[in-house]
């Protein structure tokens, strides 16, 4: 019990976060049935574990393109977790193997609740917040499987908000950090910016400049 | 169907490398005060890109549909302090119900 407990606040933060992937689990596998048929989303959910690379890469299916396309839009749309592995990187333990296995609990929920204040970052928080969230995607995705035909049409149902929902309630948590606002703001605007001219996930990753604003010296 | 299963092990293994990268360079050293000043206000810009292009893009290009309602409907959630449950069916159904109507 007591090698469990500094886990104990993660993993509390992550039954929420589970909940919500749950429900976007449901979503994908809905999306994804007609396209890979029943079990390569579960697989994908299961090997792969991020909404964005899964949602950006099935689209890509969708619309006829390859699987090098595919695998390009996917890769580009999580290439924000380089410098969110930086970030997380010091907090980390052990050999460099153990260090880079600890790096793939870093999912966009779990890694905004583990970034402190001031950019320090909490590894039992990280670890802990992912834990409930791994078999609810999973499991999500395998009941969006097996029930999309009854759901029927998911734009219908709203299925495609969910996603930047999700999203939305994380930042939601993080706008009472100093400036954090106005970092929120800058990003946004350069990411709608680039978006005519660069491929899907780039301007993602480069709207994580707006945290420049940091080197702006104490206020 | 090939093609999906290439996909899957091909994004598994590129997004695998993008999250050993960080920890595999940096290791245990402590990064520099700026750099923890960038990192303290990396969430909010990231989550905001998220946000913003996974609501009003479609195919690479700005569009303006239902989910923009939705996203709505989700904001006033949050600012009740909803929880993250509720904030994403909340979307979902101001979604659903704007495209109904539509």
């Amino acid at each position: 019990m007591t090698r469990l407990a500094p886990y104990r606040a993660g993993l509390k933060a992550g039954v929420g976060f589970g909940l919500a992937a749950l429900l976007l689990g449901v979503s994908f596998g809905v999306l994804a049935e007609p396209l890979m048929g029943p079990v390569a989303p579960v697989v994908m959910s299961a090997v792969l574990f991020s909404g964005a690379a899964q949602f950006g890469s099935t689209a890509v299916l969708a619309a006829g393109g390859d699987a090098v396309t595919a695998i390009a839009a996917g890769t580009m749309l999580n290439a924000r977790f380089l410098p969110m592995g930086v970030a997380a990187a010091p907090a980390l333990r052990g050999s460099p193997l153990r260090r880079a296995v600890e790096g793939q609990a870093v999912v966009d929920a779990s890694w905004a609740l583990a970034v402190q204040h001031d950019g320090g970052f909490d590894r039992e928080l990280l670890i802990g917040a992912t834990i409930p969230q791994y078999p609810a995607w999973v499991a999500g995705t395998v009941i969006g499987v097996l029930g999309g035909g009854a759901l029927g049409d998911p734009a219908a149902l709203g299925l495609d908000a969910l996603f930047p929902a999700f999203f939305l309630g994380l930042l939601a948590a993080e706008l009472g950090r100093p400036r954090a606002l106005a970092v929120a703001l800058l990003g946004g605007a350069i990411a709608l910016a680039l978006t005519p001219v660069l491929p899907p996930g780039l301007p993602v990753l480069l709207a994580s400049a707006a945290s420049l604003i940091g080197l702006l010296g104490e206020r | 169907m090939t093609e999906v299963w290439i996909t899957i092990a091909g994004l598994t293994a590129t997004t695998m490398a993008l999250k050993a990268a960080g920890p595999l360079i940096v290791g245990g050293r402590e990064l520099p005060e700026r750099a923890l000043a960038v990192i303290a206000l990396l969430a909010p810009a990231l989550l905001t890109a998220l946000v913003l292009t996974g609501t009003f893009t479609e195919d690479g290009e700005l569009t303006l549909d239902p989910r923009a309602a939705g996203l709505g409907c989700a904001a006033v959630a949050a600012l009740m302090r909803a929880p993250l449950l509720a904030i994403v069916l909340v979307a979902a159904v101001g979604t659903a119900a704007v495209r109904a109507v539509t």
